[in-house]
Formats: structure tokens, sequence, C-alpha cells
């Protein structure tokens, strides 16, 4: 094959012969140079070893590792696959391959022009290039080993927006989706991608899963965990401790505090000054007592991880616009904790409706406080529904009474059937003339 | 691809109308039904992940020297494409408001899905009237012309009566009327110009200052009334600086409690969809609804064969024709 190729290039440069041995000095300089920086990269390749062995467990693509020095360069390949942290090493040998396979490619591309200038001067060099490049032609035939060896270029990006590019690759990435993690919302904040690909699975991530297991959280709330906070990954395993040893000083039970955790997963990585801080907060303030503070806080754990101005505002809007007394307010808190973080606008519109248009008294709402937490269409149309039909009577003292809770938590079929005794069908229609 | 997500987006795309309650931004009921279609579509069921084809090396112990190739092939999900990967199959879906409301109203508020956005733009374009209630109450007046404004004048009420306050009616209606015929751009003493007017096509095209085609009185228990309107090219405001003027010509001061629109065009109260029905399934069948009507009077609207038109004469007679075909049927 290569006689009939030198036959008819031959014939075709013929004239130009001249021509081409001036560039066949400098081509084939070049074609030596690279050849000479391949053969060396080839070496590095070969001699370079792996430093550490970061990676303890099997990798999802290609098995285990194996300290055989034959098997090296599928060795430091699978490394890069696998573990980003290895980035400078995997785009190191990356480079490398490019290097290596453009100087392939050039090695092929040069082959025509170098077949005519074997007659000329530099025989002995270019004969040697030629043996060493007929090694590598793609049809010739190699034995398993040799073509386990070849290296595959990877398909995955040195840098991407998404994490959907390397969880296939990655052994943490796609164990956190089993476990129900969502990525696709997790990359979307600043950062949190890159960190996720740095953690190995069994060093960083493990440990933290177990811990939160000792502590009594169940293994289906891991992913709602992680997605919401994905930093718990990354805070030391001493101050996860001594927050949970903190809650658990205070007479939180373990049930208790692994409830609150996995209710609020920024709980944890709060430092313990803070905690101590706002469970101070409350008590004082509200005038609690320690069971009832311990009570308010196990039901919304999220009154821990949040700032105190909103509740020093929500405690302020109570007291002076809404003109609630002391215990009431206490009262309305134990209740319903939630209304410390409820919105202002929504508390005083709200209020604003019970107390003017359907004449309710400061006590009365007091004892209902889940007023507070319904939606304020939800009670005008059920308010006007019951004055339309006149059946608007929440004094407790007169006959057909109708208790605030009832009107504000049944669903619509029961308001209808029991307290408006109007179909529903009829509430429909009236919603629209309103 | 038809992915059971995709098939129900199709049956999504259209118009409906939903009743907007008052005291909430009009944007808001567009976000809270944006939300309510993504969630139903996205709980459709998902293609099942693709198969890929990795080798795996057997595990060998270390001790052991390998000998020859122990790869094996295993078919393994490809993780890229799950769910939590690459997030949910709908991440927008496109929903247009026709006319808007303003926060204080209530009414028919028209909304638009994927490729209804274009019929919401033909809507639009159109002469469509609209049916407004105005709840008002005489002897206050204030500054924004509702009864959530700061007062600013106070005055009796009672020697208004009926018949008074339907003079006054009478007498705007007739302004508007001869507003509406300056508006029409044909000359008055035209054939074409009554021929119009016969069907009620006379109108302004495009944008005009706001006019009443129809208004009368349906409540009056003093200090309260309603009035109902048919109107044009209005907003809500507009309407609420009527009621105050009606006051002023009753020599006394009204205020407006509510303003609610009953039909945007072919769409009435009936066919709106309360909070309740929010969804995605009532969504679909309220657009399956709309498109079959929007059949049903396609085939029962014959074109008008008006005697009185002269083709050979008035050159511009057949660019009319088609105009009063398709004025007729979008004004149904």
């Amino acid at each position: 094959m290569q006689a009939a190729y030198k036959h008819k290039i031959s014939m075709a440069t013929s004239c130009a012969h001249l021509c081409l041995q001036c560039r066949s000095l400098l081509c084939s300089k070049k074609v030596a140079s690279t050849w000479q920086y391949y053969t060396h990269v080839r070496h590095c390749i070969r001699v370079t070893q792996v430093p550490t062995k970061i990676l303890d467990g099997s990798s999802i693509v290609k098995g285990t590792h194996k300290t055989n020095p034959a098997k090296q360069m599928q060795k430091q390949q699978v490394f890069c696959y696998s573990d980003f942290a290895a980035k400078h090493l995997a785009t190191g040998a990356e480079e490398n391959k490019d290097v290596e396979e453009t100087s392939c490619a050039d090695v092929v591309a040069f082959k025509s022009p170098m077949l005519p200038i074997r007659d000329a001067v530099l025989e002995s060099q270019v004969s040697l290039d030629l043996d060493a490049a007929a090694e590598f032609s793609a049809f010739e035939v190699i034995s398993d080993e040799e073509a386990v060896r070849i290296s595959v270029p990877s398909a995955m990006p040195p840098a991407s927006t998404s994490l959907r590019d390397y969880v296939d690759h990655s052994e943490t990435l796609s164990k956190l989706v089993q476990l129900g993690v969502n990525l696709w919302k997790i990359e979307q904040r600043p950062n949190v991608g890159s960190m996720l690909l740095r953690l190995n699975f069994n060093a960083d991530v493990a440990p933290r899963l177990l811990f939160l297991k000792e502590i009594g959280v169940e293994d289906s709330r891991f992913g709602y965990i992680i997605t919401r906070n994905p930093f718990i990954l990354t805070e030391s395993l001493e101050n996860l401790q001594s927050r949970v040893n903190y809650l658990k000083s205070k007479k939180f039970s373990s049930e208790t505090v692994a409830s609150m955790v996995s209710r609020a997963p920024y709980l944890l990585n709060f430092s313990v000054k803070r905690l101590d801080n706002r469970l101070g907060f409350y008590q004082q303030q509200l005038k609690l007592s320690d069971s009832n503070t311990r009570n308010i806080v196990a039901r919304l754990p999220r009154l821990l991880c949040g700032s105190l101005e909103p509740v020093k505002e929500n405690l302020k809007v109570c007291e002076m616009e809404l003109g609630f007394k002391e215990n009431e307010i206490q009262h309305i808190v134990i209740a319903v904790p939630k209304v410390l973080t409820a919105d202002k606008r929504k508390l005083t519109k709200i209020f604003d409706f019970l107390h003017n248009i359907m004449k309710l008294p400061h006590n009365l709402i007091a004892k209902f406080p889940q007023v507070f937490n319904s939606k304020y269409l939800r009670i005008r149309e059920r308010h006007m529904f019951l004055d339309y039909l006149g059946k608007a009577q929440y004094d407790p003292t007169l006959p057909n009474y109708i208790s605030l809770d009832r009107l504000v938590s049944l669903p619509d079929e029961p308001f209808c059937n029991e307290l408006a005794l109007a179909t529903l069908e009829d509430f429909y229609l009236f919603q629209k003339t309103l | 691809m038809a992915t059971p997500a995709n098939r129900m987006f199709r049956r999504l795309e259209g118009l409906f109308c939903v009743y907007k309650p008052s005291g909430v931004h009009w944007k808001l009921v567009r976000d809270s039904i944006e939300t309510n279609l993504l969630k139903g579509l996205n709980a459709a069921p998902r293609p099942p992940l693709p198969q890929e084809v990795r080798f795996l090396a057997h595990p060998v112990s270390e001790t052991e020297a390998p000998k020859g190739l122990t790869l094996s092939a295993a078919t393994v999900p490809a993780l890229a494409q799950h769910p939590l990967v690459s997030g949910p199959e709908f991440q927008r879906v496109r929903v247009g408001v026709g006319h808007r409301l303003d926060a204080f109203s209530s009414g028919v508020l028209v909304l638009g899905v994927g490729n209804g956005n274009k019929a919401l733009n033909d809507l639009y374009g159109t002469r469509v009237t609209r049916d407004y209630t105005l709840e008002g109450e005489f002897g206050t007046a204030t500054d924004d012309f509702s009864h959530k404004g700061s007062v600013v004048e106070r005055s009796t009420y009672g020697h208004i009566t009926q018949d008074k306050l339907d003079k006054v009616l009478a007498m705007l209606e007739g302004a508007n009327q001869k507003a509406l015929l300056m508006y029409s751009k044909v000359d008055m003493r035209s054939q074409e110009a009554y021929e119009m007017a016969v069907h009620g096509l006379l109108g302004p095209e495009g944008k005009s200052q706001p006019i009443l085609t129809g208004l009368r009185c349906v409540h009056f228990q003093p200090p309260n009334f309603t009035l109902e309107v048919q109107c044009l090219n209005e907003t809500q405001r507009y309407l609420c600086k009527v009621v105050h003027e009606i006051g002023l010509e009753l020599r006394s001061t009204a205020v407006c409690k509510g303003v609610r629109r009953t039909r945007d065009g072919p769409f009435t109260l009936r066919d709106a969809l309360i909070h309740h029905q929010w969804t995605a399934s009532d969504v679909t069948q309220a657009v399956r609804q709309y498109h079959s009507s929007k059949k049903n009077t396609r085939y029962s609207h014959k074109p008008i064969q008006t005697p009185a038109c002269r083709p050979p004469e008035e050159s511009t007679t057949t660019a009319n024709e088609m105009e009063l075909a398709t004025k007729q049927e979008k004004v149904q």
C-alpha cells in the first residue's frame, strides 16, 4: 500500500522536488521535534504515578483500582473522570492526551509529503520516524491489553454551568441523586455546585449522614435536608455534636431534636451562642415558662433560625396596632406560633376585617388565633355569604352561634352543609357576585 | 416529543376567563394561575430514563495478577436525564392577560395560554364591548371617586328620585352616543352608515376615549343605587368618575363602592372560574369549552347578504363586506 502511494506522489511532485526538499527540511524538523515531544510525553504518562490514593471505594465507571503498572494509564484516566478534585491532574493528563492526539494527527498529515522525501538526504531520520509512525496506524491489529490502555477522550467538559454533565461520572453526585437530593435546585445557588463536586462521598458525606441517623432523623428526610441546606455537609462534626448536646441540655428530648432538625435544616449550622440567644429572647420577651418555650420552639423550629428583628416588629404590631393585651398575646403565640413570623400587613388586614366589619371584640379573636393563619379572602367570602343568608352570628351567648375556628378551618363542603345550610353551587355563585 | 406533559400542554392552549376577586392585583392572579398550571404539567409521568452501556471490571483481589481482560457490560440508567438533575419538564408557561382590571374592581378577566395568546391579541384589537355593574352611594365625594378614598365633600340626597336619576342617565347616554358617531369615521349621511347602524357596527376602531354604549339603573334604594353599563375603551377609574359625575348632575355627591365586570366580549360570568377552580384540569375544561363554542359560532354564522350594498359603484365595497362579516363574527 505504501509503495503504490509513494509512486503516485513521486509522479505528481517530480517537478517541485526542490521546493519540497526545502519545505521538507522544515516539515520534518517540526515533525521530528513533535515526535520527540510525543515520545517524551508518553514516557511521562507511563512514569508518573498517581501520588495519593484519594478514592477508597469503587468507582462506578471502571470498577476497582489496581496497582498494576500495566494499567496505570487507565487508572489515571479513571481518576480524572471520577474525581473532579484532581482537576489539575486531569487537565494535565488531558493536555497530554490532546498533544498526543494532535501529534498523531500531525504525523498522519505529514506522512504524505514525507514519502517522496524518503529519497532525499534525511533518509535516516525519516526512516526512523516512518517505522515509528507505522506502529500507530488505525487499521493495525492490537492485543486486548493494549486496546484497554488506549485513552478515550472524556465527554466531561472542564467547566459547565450545570451538574448534569458531571453526575454520571461522579460517585458523590449520583449517590446524592439516589438519596433524593434535588441537584437542579441547589446548583442555582452560587458556588454550591462546585462545593458538591469537591466532596468525597465516603470521607465527607457519609459521616454526616450517619451522624444524622444517630440523632434519629429518618432516611427519607436526608434528601430534603440536603436540598434545603447543602452546607450541612461542610459543617464539622464536632460543631454538630456540640449543638445537639446543647439542645439536649436544655431538656429537649431526642425525638424532639430529630424532628426539629428535619423540619429546620439550617438549625445545626448555627452556633451554640446564637441558639442560646434566641431561646433566651423568646423566654424573656414573651414571659413564657420553660415548658411553653420548648413547646413553641419544637413546633416551629425555624424560630431559632431566622433573625429576631421581624419577630420584635410583629410583637410590637400586636401590642400597639392591634391592641392586644400581654396575656392575650401569650395565648395567641402558644396556640399559633406562626404569628411571630407572619407578614405584618396580612395580620393587620385580617384583624381590621374581623374587628371593624365582623364586629368581633378582642377577647373573642384572642380565643381563636387560627384566624390569623388563614387567607384573608377566605374569611371575607365566607363572612359575606353568611351575612347574605342572615346567619352571621358570632356571639357565643346568643343562639345560632358560629365559632370562628370552624368558620376558617372547615373545607368548603362541610362549611356549606353545616354552617351555612346551603349548597356548594350557591356558594360558588355567590362568590361571583362579590 | 409527545410526552404526557406535552400532550397536556397542547390541551391547555387557548383562552379562558377567571373571576378576579377585588383587592387582588391582576398580576397575582396571572402568577398563581401560571404556578398552578406548572404544578399540573409537571405532575404528569415522565418518560423512563435512557439506559447507557458501561463496561465495569470484575472486582479481582489485589494479590492476583490480572490475566487478560475481565470487563463486563452492564446497562445503567443515565442520571443526567433524571428529574432531580435536569429539573422539571416545564419551567415556564406563557400566560397572557386580556383587558386588565385594577385592584379595586372584580369580575371577568380573560387569560390566554401558549398559542392562545395570539387569539388574545386579536381580541384586544377588535372592538368588543364589556359589561359592568357599578354600585354607588349618594352623599359623599372622595378624591379617588371610590369609597376607600379620603372624603372631600358631603351632601344631602333626599331630593333624588328614580326619574331624576333616569333623566340624568338618558342625558349621559345621549352624549356618549354622539361621541360614538363622531369616532366612527363614517359619513353620517351615507347609506353605508345606515347599514352599519342597523347591524350595530358603528364605533371607533382602535384607541379612543371611553364610550358608554349602554347605561341604565337596575336598583335604586337611596342612598345606594346600582347601574349597568356597556362600554368600550374604558378604564375602571373612568367608571368611578362616571358615578361621581352622576352625583354632581343630580346636585348631590356620589361615590363608587364597587366595580364588577360581568362580561368581556364573548366571555361571561357563567364561564368564569373562581379561585377554588384555578387548577390545570379545570382550566383544560374551560379551554375545551371555549374551542367548542368558537367552532359553533363559526358554523352557525351566515355571511350577511345586504341588498343595499352596490358592488360596482363603490370601490371599497368588497373590503367593506369582508370587514362587515369579520366584525359580526367577533361582536357575536
